[in-house]
């Protein structure tokens, strides 16, 4: 993966296919860290998967045997001086914690969050986005249940609402410095 | 700065486009299906998945869904995609890049011409 985002669209996937009704998505850059949680009220796992999940040979599918996703990310936080963390519990949800050091030399760009989360609003399906990113204390907040309470039936997967969308995101990214990350 | 309310001039056209669509039969819509795995992924869907609504924006393409899927077991061959024309075999596309995508919306979803040159046969 040459980019964060590309992390977070396929950890999100994953809260996709628990079924999760709310996914929300923080991107933090404070005091030389780079923060990223990703949680979702989706499925959750039991304690027996919660301890093989960081292992790429790990995986719910039923057609091959390795999951990659979360062992990547996993080694991207690693590799730039930060950690990784994974709580889940059955029923309930689960979140995702990675840091990176900023100005580690390892760390890959955060990389484009507006394609990443128009990809993940615009594939359908039942779950609202909340999309929360900030540097240095400056940030915005975009939710998806607000924007389909503007659209008024006006599907979210509409092309030209994605446009709107990843054009908005962009350019708040650029207001609060984000696009540097 | 754009901000969500100001979808609204959107949502006024969208609305009126809506109620035409909903008054058609369903199955007459084309499907564009990306696989979005973490094989798809780092491969280059994202990009994919957005040219392709970058082009049904810019063309105004009715009657026409992007969507997404997990990985289609052909991780070698990704970018993935699936194009489902209502009343013809689905048709899938490898090792698939934005450039391609225009070329797939201009030949395939509006001029109904499968791209050959980029089906899995030849790509493998």
């Amino acid at each position: 993966m040459r980019e964060i985002a590309l992390n977070i669209l396929d950890i999100a996937e994953n809260s996709v296919k628990a079924g999760a009704d709310l996914i929300r998505v923080t991107v933090h850059a404070e005091h030389g860290m780079l923060t990223v949680v990703i949680s979702d009220d989706g499925c959750g796992m039991d304690e027996e998967f919660l301890k093989r999940v960081t292992d790429p040979f790990t995986t719910t599918r039923t057609t091959r045997k390795v999951g990659m996703g979360i062992p990547l990310f996993k080694m991207a936080a690693e590799m730039a001086g930060g950690e990784f963390s994974l709580t889940s519990e059955k029923g309930v949800g689960t979140t995702v914690k990675a840091t990176f050091v900023l100005d580690h030399i390892d760390r890959a760009p955060l990389g484009d969050m507006a394609d990443t989360v128009v990809a993940l609003i615009g594939g359908g399906g039942k779950a609202d986005f909340v999309f929360d990113i900030a540097v240095d204390g400056k940030g915005f907040v975009f939710d998806t249940r607000e924007l389909a309470a503007e659209l008024d039936g006006v599907p979210v997967t509409e092309p030209d609402v994605l446009v709107f969308v990843r054009d908005m995101i962009k350019e708040n990214m650029i207001d609060i410095g984000g696009e540097k990350l | 700065m754009k901000s969500i309310a100001d979808i609204k001039a959107i949502r006024e056209k969208m609305q009126s486009q809506i109620n035409l669509r909903d008054n058609q039969d369903a199955e007459r819509e084309t499907r564009i299906v990306v696989g979005m795995a973490t094989c798809g992924i780092s491969a280059g869907a994202r990009p994919v998945f957005n040219a392709f609504v970058d082009d049904i924006a810019s063309r105004q393409l009715k009657n026409v869904k992007v969507t997404r899927t997990g990985c289609m077991g052909m991780c070698a061959l990704e970018p993935i995609v699936e194009v489902h024309v209502p009343g013809e075999e689905p048709v899938t596309y490898v090792h698939v890049d934005p450039e391609k995508v225009r070329k797939i919306v201009a030949n395939h979803i509006v001029n109904g011409n499968v791209c050959t040159e980029y089906l899995i046969g030849d790509n493998k």
